[in-house]
């Protein structure tokens, strides 16, 4: 349970980092917060020949807002979801889905950037940043570009970036007037990996649903939006009885979008099971936050 | 195959200068270079709770961090709670409650309450035990824990048990 033998780089600037990873991007693994990729590295599930540590590259953990969104440097601990008022406010359904990221100690030590990169299809922030329909900032020697959080998260432990790349910013589209969210997950043991979740971005206007996501996680190889479920609740009135019917078939649509797997701890059914609760908790969450948020006057 | 670099760290507010291999994690840079066993090492991925340690005020787990991560930062230990014969309050509240049995995993738990106390002055007991959920206890079955964490914070007799 040590880690095996690699070169450790510690660059102090972006270019440095981005030099290494154009000269050894195969070989490299990028470590950021370590809560993934140092038991992967004591497992020896991992043996990666160079470890490029970037934290110590000064200003990758700045959070900037700006035209309706905000931008989170990769190397912001995901602590600061919870702790900071201003990306409460901001950024409520990051904030709803922070403590259930591992545990209280991990959270100071784990990073967004580092979340999104690893794309476990278990994870709670690739789940957010999808449903909300952020992207990320990728850089590269080469150039920098933006990947939209649906091209993102290929399949299990892999995204779209390149061996040569860095995703160096995190950009999520802030909370907006009329707009409210909600989360819900399922584990056996708190901060345990998810059996599932499912989350819910909703615009509610003239006490209708007027657009919505809902995003589900560890059902499948990658998070996924179950477009036809949002689709069964838009210009419904959810408090109403036709609204509860439409909650319910919401909930039916996401579980049949589901493509769960069976393993010693759930079956199929059970998690398909999970994910129309969980997916009508979302939503019932996100449809009273918006009308909280919009009787505050806005976010 | 094994690179080594010096590693200049503080730990519990003494300097210390040592060279390690860069693999070497930083629980065991304290035990083995440092001599500071009060840090355990249990599961070494991050479950077990139990190498918890602050570095510059954080609770974090030192078996997922390299010894060269806390090159040129503070560290701080078990070890630094007691001051000579006194033992910390959480420390005192700990052995009120009979939060302890075996020991094993008591250094990470008082070291992430602390850090956990210091944002959560007044928590409730779903909060001291989701906290806990990051920490493995095989003696007490986390009740007294509670109680002594609770106690400490002053919280103890606002709820029920």
């Amino acid at each position: 349970m040590k880690p095996p033998p690699f070169r450790y780089l510690c660059p102090d600037s972006l270019e440095e980092a981005l030099a290494v990873l154009a000269t050894h991007g195969d070989e490299a693994k990028v470590l950021a917060g370590g809560c993934s990729l140092v038991p992967m590295l004591n497992m020896r599930l991992a043996r990666p020949e160079v470890l490029v540590d970037v934290n110590r590259i000064a200003g990758l953990a700045d959070v900037h807002a700006a035209n309706g969104a905000v931008s989170t440097g990769a190397l912001l601990r995901q602590s600061a979801f919870e702790r900071s008022p201003h990306l409460r406010g901001t950024l409520p359904l990051a904030a709803a889905c922070t403590p259930y990221i591992g545990h209280f100690v991990t959270r100071n030590r784990g990073t967004v950037g580092g979340s999104l990169a690893h794309a476990d299809a278990r994870g709670e922030l690739p789940l957010v940043l999808l449903t909300l329909g952020g992207s990320v900032l990728a850089q590269s020697q080469r150039g920098r570009r933006s990947i939209a959080a649906e091209d993102l998260f290929l399949y299990h432990f892999t995204s779209a970036l390149e061996p040569d790349e860095l995703l160096s910013e995190v950009r999520w589209p802030a909370a907006a007037p009329g707009w409210g969210y909600g989360f819900a997950e399922m584990a056996q043991r708190h901060g345990d990996y998810a059996l599932a979740m499912a989350a819910c971005a909703l615009r509610r206007r003239d006490g209708a649903v007027a657009e919505v996501r809902l995003g589900l996680g560890a059902v499948a190889d990658r998070p996924l939006l179950a477009g036809e479920a949002a689709g069964a609740l838009v210009g419904q009135d959810l408090d109403g009885p036709a609204g509860d019917a439409a909650v319910t078939e919401a909930g039916r649509l996401a579980a049949a979008a589901a493509e769960p797997f069976e393993d010693l701890h759930a079956s199929v059914a059970y998690r398909r099971h999970l994910v129309s609760l969980l997916s009508e908790q979302a939503i019932r969450q996100a449809w009273l936050d918006a009308h909280a948020r919009a009787g505050e006057g806005g976010p | 195959m094994s690179d080594q670099r010096e590693i200049a760290v503080t730990v519990n507010g003494r300097h210390y200068r040592e060279v390690a291999p860069d693999r070497m994690l930083l629980s065991d840079f304290l035990r083995q270079r440092l001599g500071l066993t009060g840090t355990h090492v249990g599961c070494e991925h991050g479950v077990c709770g139990s190498c918890t340690v602050h570095l510059e005020g954080a609770a974090v787990r030192s078996c997922l961090l390299l010894a060269a991560q806390a090159d040129g930062a503070e560290v701080r230990t078990v070890e630094d709670l007691a001051s000579g014969d006194g033992l910390h309050p959480l420390q005192e509240a700990f052995r009120e409650h009979f939060a302890l049995q075996c020991g094993f995993c008591t250094p990470g738990i008082l070291m992430a309450a602390l850090d956990f106390l210091a944002h959560t002055p007044t928590p409730r007991r779903r909060e001291i035990a989701e906290m806990l959920s990051g920490h493995l206890c095989r003696c007490t079955g986390y009740a007294p824990i509670i109680d002594a964490i609770a106690a400490a914070a002053g919280t103890a007799s606002t709820e029920p048990a």
